[in-house]
Formats: C-alpha cells, sequence, structure tokens
C-alpha cells in the first residue's frame, strides 16, 4: 500500500475545474516530483495534500485522499492535526517577523510543548536537520528577516520539520533563490527523504531530475503520467510528456 | 495671461492654502499659550475650582476626563479591534462584506449630539445607568468605534498572507493565527487608532452633556454611576460664567490649553508609536 493513495480527485474553484480525476499512488520516503506547465494544477494538487485550498472560499474539492489508509476528507478529520502531520514549504520564504528560535518553536508550542528545554532541543534538532545549525546557533534571538533567502527557506523548512511530521510538502521551494541556495535546498531533500515523504512541486524540470524518485505530469489539470523519474525523462509513456520534457510546449 | 504667469498664480493659491492649514493650527496653539500659560502651575493641576469656577484649579474636570478615557478604552478597544478580527478574517467576502463596510463609514458620519441622545435613550434611561460617567464614557466609546474598527481592519489587513499561510500550515487554528501573528503585527497600526480616538473622546462635549458631565462637583467620581466634571464641559461652563478681563478669564484659557496639550501630546505618543514600529515589521 502507498502511503498516499489519491482517488478520483477533482477540485473546482467556482465554475472553474482546476483538478480533473486524478488517481496518483505516492510512496513512503520517496521524493516524488510534480511538474507541468504554469496553471495545469500543480499546486492545487499539492494543497489538497494538506488541506490548505481549504482556506479558499471558492475552493471545493471531490474525491478522496488516503494517508496511511484514513481519508483526509472523511468526515470528523481535524485539519490542524493533518497539516501537524503533513507540513509545507512554500514558494517564497514566509518565515514570521519575529526571532530565529521562535519562528521554530511557534508550532511545538501550539500543539502543547510547554518544557523550555524540551523547545530548546526541538530547534537545534530542527536547525540541524535543515543544515542550519552552524550557521545560526550564535543569533537565535535574532530577527529571522536578517537571514538570507536561502537561509530563511531553510528556516522555513526547519519550522515545518519541529513538529516531526510524516509527509513535507514543498511548493516551488527554490523559485525564489539563487543557483547555489537552491543547490543547498536540493541536498537537503535529497537527505530528507531518509526520514519522511517528500512531495515537491518545481517548475525547473532539471530539479526533479536530480532530486525525485517518481515524477508526475500535470497538465490542465490531469495527471497526464507518473513513474520512475528516469525513465519518465527518457522514455515517457505519453506524447504530451514527451512534447513537454523536450520543450515543445508549455 | 501667460501660462507662465497662470502657472505661478496656482501655485501660489496653493502654497497659500497649505499655509492656511498651518496658521490655522498655530494660531489655536499660541493663543491658547498666551492666553492660559500663566494659569498652568502646579496647583492648577492639583486643585479643584472654587468660587463657582472663577478660581482654583481644574483637578476635578481633568480627573472626570481621564477617568472617562479609562471607561471609553475598556469599552471600544475590545469591541473596535475584535469586531475588525471578524471583518477581515471571517467575514465571508461578498455583499455582506460591503454592507458592513457601509454600516462602519456611516456610523463615522452620525454627529455628535445624535451619539448623545442615543447615550441619553440608551444608557441613561433604558439600561439605567443614570446620568453617570458609565453612560457618558459608553456613549463616548460607541463614538469612537468607527475609529478604532477603520483602523484596526487597514492594520489586520496589511499582514501578508504568506504569514497566515504559514502558521495555518503548521496546524495551527485560525485563532491561533490571529491571536499570535495578525494581532501582534497589527498592534502599532491598531495603537495608532487608539490613541487617536481616546484623544477624539477627551474632547467631545455634546454627548457628555446629554449623558452625564455636571457644572460642578465638590469631588472627584465616587463610582462609575456618579456624575462627573469633564475639561471640555467645564470650559464652556466657565466661558459663559466669565465676565471678560476678570480672573475667570485666565480659567477658561488654561483650561482649554490644558486640554489642548492633553490631545495633542497623545497624536505626538501616536505618531512615535507608528514611526518607531513601521521600521520593526517589513514585508
Amino acid at each position: 500500500m502507498s502511503q498516499i493513495e489519491v482517488r478520483d480527485l477533482n477540485v473546482w474553484f467556482d465554475k472553474n475545474h482546476a483538478l480533473k480525476n486524478v488517481n496518483m499512488d505516492i510512496e513512503g520516503k520517496r521524493i516524488t516530483a510534480i511538474i507541468g506547465p504554469s496553471g495545469c494544477g500543480k499546486s492545487t494538487f499539492i494543497r489538497t495534500i494538506n488541506r490548505m485550498n481549504d482556506t479558499i472560499p471558492s475552493c471545493s474539492v471531490k474525491g478522496s485522499i488516503k494517508v496511511d489508509g484514513n481519508d483526509l476528507y472523511g468526515e470528523d478529520i481535524d485539519v490542524t492535526q493533518i497539516r501537524k502531520r503533513i507540513g509545507m514549504v512554500f514558494q517564497k520564504p514566509n518565515p514570521f517577523p519575529k526571532s530565529i528560535y521562535e519562528n521554530i518553536v511557534f508550532a511545538p508550542r501550539i500543539h502543547g510543548v510547554r518544557d523550555r528545554k524540551a523547545l530548546d532541543a526541538i530547534v537545534e534538532r530542527s536547525l540541524r536537520r535543515a543544515a542550519l545549525w552552524d550557521e545560526v546557533k550564535d543569533r537565535l534571538d535574532k530577527s529571522a528577516y536578517n537571514l538570507s533567502g536561502g537561509q530563511q527557506q531553510r528556516l522555513c523548512i526547519a519550522r515545518a520539520l519541529a513538529v516531526e511530521p510524516e509527509i513535507v510538502l514543498f511548493d516551488e521551494p527554490c523559485s525564489a533563490l539563487d543557483p547555489i541556495a537552491t543547490a543547498k535546498i536540493e541536498d537537503l531533500l535529497i537527505d530528507l527523504k531518509n526520514d519522511y515523504t517528500v512531495v515537491i512541486v518545481t517548475h525547473n524540470m532539471q530539479q526533479a531530475a536530480r532530486v525525485a524518485d517518481t515524477t508526475a505530469f500535470f497538465y490542465l489539470g490531469e495527471l497526464i503520467e507518473h513513474g520512475d523519474t528516469q525513465r519518465l525523462f527518457e522514455k515517457p509513456d505519453e506524447k504530451l510528456t514527451e512534447q513537454y520534457i523536450t520543450g515543445r510546449m508549455g | 495671461m501667460s501660462r507662465r504667469s497662470r502657472e505661478k498664480l496656482y501655485f501660489a493659491l496653493f502654497r497659500g492654502c497649505g499655509a492656511l492649514v498651518v496658521m490655522a493650527l498655530v494660531t489655536i496653539i499660541a493663543y491658547m499659550l498666551i492666553g492660559g500659560i500663566g494659569a498652568i502651575d502646579l496647583d492648577f493641576l492639583t486643585e479643584p475650582p472654587r468660587a463657582s469656577n472663577t478660581r482654583g484649579g481644574i483637578f476635578t474636570p481633568l480627573i472626570g476626563t481621564l477617568y472617562l478615557m479609562g471607561i471609553v478604552a475598556a469599552f471600544a478597544i475590545p469591541v473596535g479591534v475584535l469586531s475588525a478580527v471578524y471583518l477581515v478574517e471571517y467575514q465571508k467576502q461578498g455583499r455582506m462584506a460591503s454592507f458592513w463596510r457601509i454600516v462602519v463609514a456611516n456610523l463615522a458620519g452620525v454627529p455628535s449630539i445624535v451619539y448623545g441622545l442615543l447615550g441619553l435613550g440608551l444608557f441613561v434611561y433604558f439600561l439605567g445607568f443614570g446620568r453617570s460617567l458609565l453612560a457618558s464614557g459608553l456613549t463616548l466609546g460607541v463614538l469612537v468605534l468607527p475609529i478604532i474598527i477603520a483602523a484596526a481592519r487597514e492594520a489586520i489587513q496589511a499582514v501578508p498572507p504568506s504569514v497566515r499561510e504559514a502558521s495555518l500550515a503548521l496546524g495551527a487554528t485560525k485563532w491561533q493565527t490571529v491571536r499570535h501573528h495578525v494581532l501582534p503585527y497589527a498592534m502599532p497600526g491598531i495603537l495608532t487608532g487608539v490613541i487617536l480616538s481616546l484623544s477624539r473622546a477627551a474632547g467631545e462635549t455634546a454627548p457628555i452633556l446629554l449623558t452625564g458631565v455636571a457644572f460642578y462637583m465638590s469631588g472627584t467620581p465616587g463610582s462609575v454611576f456618579s456624575q462627573f466634571m469633564a475639561l471640555p464641559y467645564h470650559i464652556y461652563a466657565v466661558a459663559t460664567q466669565t465676565i471678560s478681563g476678570m480672573s475667570g478669564n485666565l480659567m477658561v484659557y488654561g483650561s482649554a490649553l490644558a486640554l489642548l496639550a492633553l490631545v495633542i501630546g497623545m497624536n505626538i505618543v501616536a505618531i512615535v508609536i507608528r514611526k518607531r514600529y513601521r521600521e520593526k515589521y517589513r514585508w
């Protein structure tokens, strides 16, 4: 059984049919990349996995997404618990305008960790996990806004890891970063898959080829093809996929 | 007239209008300073009025005004800020939202004497608070609500959606997001609105006239159900009592100067807060 099973997923924004009958299995402790041209529904897709689309009033969702067998869209589901288990890192680094320390401890605190020592330990562990500890350990009380863009993004990753999620979703995490910062995040992603299931949306096909175990290609709200990354880039089954990865479309 | 001289004419006109505004403020302050500075000393601020308000100090009305501001703050800050939170964070966009906006905008346009009548009918008679500090404070509280709501709404809207998303994506509830992120980041803007609204409340006369201010009281109010003296009405009372040139004249200007100093002082505090915090949270 795959960790995430998406069945007959349909999403509308008012009358706009953004995702059409998506069926997809996502394996645990792997990196799955979602590629496709702008507006193909790839961001919409990963935002259904932690139910962030709930925050958009015009959005309606049909179908099911099961994580470890439990339907995220079933009844009596506590959305906050879903988002605790399924973390998310956004396109533009969005640290809170607070200290580095406060950025990390916010989520553990609201989920009930009060002990100062425990929080300190979480801060160190999360920042180490996000390969940021050595750069910031002497200025944890300084504003997160003094960090560079790449550091801010790694802080956002550390912040997501602080509540020990099982799955981490990345929505184009490198699109606002320079190549060096991007390379650091990519190394981090590969390292993270030892402990976490990673789903990453990217508009950068090379990035998908570099980091992902499997890649899914979305086009106009439909999942066209999903398979082993190397195979998908070398010998795509679908004509649309081939046109996209060879740059003749999109 | 040539285009050049026409240009000069209009430029002079605009500059003249601008200067007029500055002049108005400078004149008021200068006039009050010249007339009233002689009255202001420690005794003036710490002694109650005597001899039908023609002598003594302004302790009783000053304290009355401060009490009044306390009640306004206790009522209008929570109600105003929380309703702004509702309007921005919880209210679904659409017809109801624009209806709400119109309600708040019109609330700001209601003349203050009408608020006085509302307070008289609602707080003094219907709720039975009598002519009292509480009735006046609540009336002024309703009067300044639109100011607080407008300032708070603007400040809350200025917090970028990405911050809310970050918080929600960590499993925070909407209220936790508002409480730990949106409100703290919006606080400078909210504080500015709060201080401006309090200074507005301090200067209003018509609403308290109908709901509880007294011409003379021998002491400061004993409870929220007491009547009270307040600076703006005290100024009116003394001014209409005094024959020009007598010692009471100094009392009028002195009281007006004290009120002016209170209000301008608060506005300056608001400006300082806004300036200091504008640097702190940059998006």
